[in-house]
């Protein structure tokens, strides 16, 4: 806030998630680009921070191959390895212990997803793992679908972060469900960031618009014609429905209301 | 010595321990977390390791993911 108390957009804007505290509120993921030099530039184009990993079996046929950490650097960005591909807590505890070894990274994304056709989280085993992980010492931000009762479960349960889907992973379809959202950003005292189903900018502003503190998102970019310029458009669109929140909206009103006064006409 | 690594049985000469493995593999140490038998190796203790005949590993890193 300034001194005539307007809420105003500083350096000191940023957003704390597990006691490490950032200014972009855009994290990128870094998977489905053509090459893993794009992924970098369009990485650096979204301003990002934090970008999410995957963790999976080295090709032992041919060592050789680009590997991502010679491009995306964990010396540049915060990397949050998920577990993208888990179906069950063990799996995703197996997963990210391994991640933490590799990575030597305490901070996590869990998601432990139902089926392949929409990708939607399991939330009784999501709940399940994020009990088992904490247990063994890690802080997750965790993958869910838009329902604030489970939300409150996993903040409950010691979520560094809720990250409710806006749409499935994937799809670009944009924010589904508004209403739920706005309910989960209202109880929430942990960060909340809508992580997957943003399509285009607009998505990203409205999430932003409705008091997310981030947004989480890969295909819009990765699938973007121009993935760069998308990234930078991304960029944008955070930091314009974040200053939209801050700012706050005029009331909608059912009829119109002239913005040149009516008195004086000729 | 018959191992399991990544899924793929492979028959190996002996190796002294972990670290020779990764070498022989062609891998960066650095750029892998390995599990043997289902239990994780920290970096640090590969080269007091040992790989046995009928052990199963896993050497992973990271990739693009969303």
């Amino acid at each position: 806030m300034d001194d005539i108390g307007t809420p105003t957009l500083s350096a000191a804007d940023t957003w704390t998630v597990a006691g490490r505290t950032f200014t972009s509120r855009l994290i990128v993921g870094t998977g489905k680009y053509k090459d893993y030099a794009t992924n970098a530039a369009a990485a650096e184009a979204a301003g990002a921070e934090i970008v999410t990993v995957a963790i999976r079996r080295v090709n032992l046929s041919d060592p050789s191959q680009p590997m991502l950490v010679d491009h995306v650097k964990p010396d540049r960005f915060t990397f949050l390895p998920n577990t993208a591909g888990c179906f069950t807590g063990e799996d995703a505890v197996r997963t990210l212990r391994l991640a933490r070894e590799a990575g030597g990274w305490n901070l996590v994304k869990l998601e432990v997803l139902s089926n392949t056709k929409h990708l939607l989280p399991d939330m009784e085993e999501t709940l399940r793992a994020l009990k088992l992980l904490i247990a063994d010492g890690f802080e997750v931000m965790v993958y869910c679908s838009d329902d604030p009762v489970y939300a409150l479960k996993l903040e409950e349960a010691g979520a560094a972060a809720i990250m409710p889907l806006g749409a499935p992973i994937g799809s670009g379809r944009g924010i589904q469900n508004m209403l739920n959202l706005g309910l989960i950003i209202e109880q929430s005292k942990v960060p909340v960031l809508v992580d997957a189903g943003v399509g285009t900018a607009s998505d990203a502003a409205v999430a932003m618009e409705l008091g997310c503190d981030a947004v989480l998102m890969n295909t819009a970019i990765a699938e973007a014609r121009d993935p760069i310029l998308m990234a930078s458009a991304m960029r944008h669109a955070v930091i314009a429905g974040r200053e939209a929140f801050l700012a706050g909206r005029m009331p909608k009103r059912m009829y119109a209301d002239p913005s040149s006064p009516l008195a004086g006409l000729i | 010595m018959n191992l399991t690594i990544n899924g793929e049985a492979r028959a190996m000469a002996p190796l002294p321990h972990l670290a020779a493995l990764v070498t022989t593999l062609g891998l960066d140490p650095r750029k892998v977390a390995i599990e043997r038998n289902l239990e994780i190796v920290p970096r640090s203790a590969y080269e007091q390791t040992p790989v046995a005949d009928g052990d199963r590993i896993e050497i992973v890193h990271f990739i693009g993911g969303g």
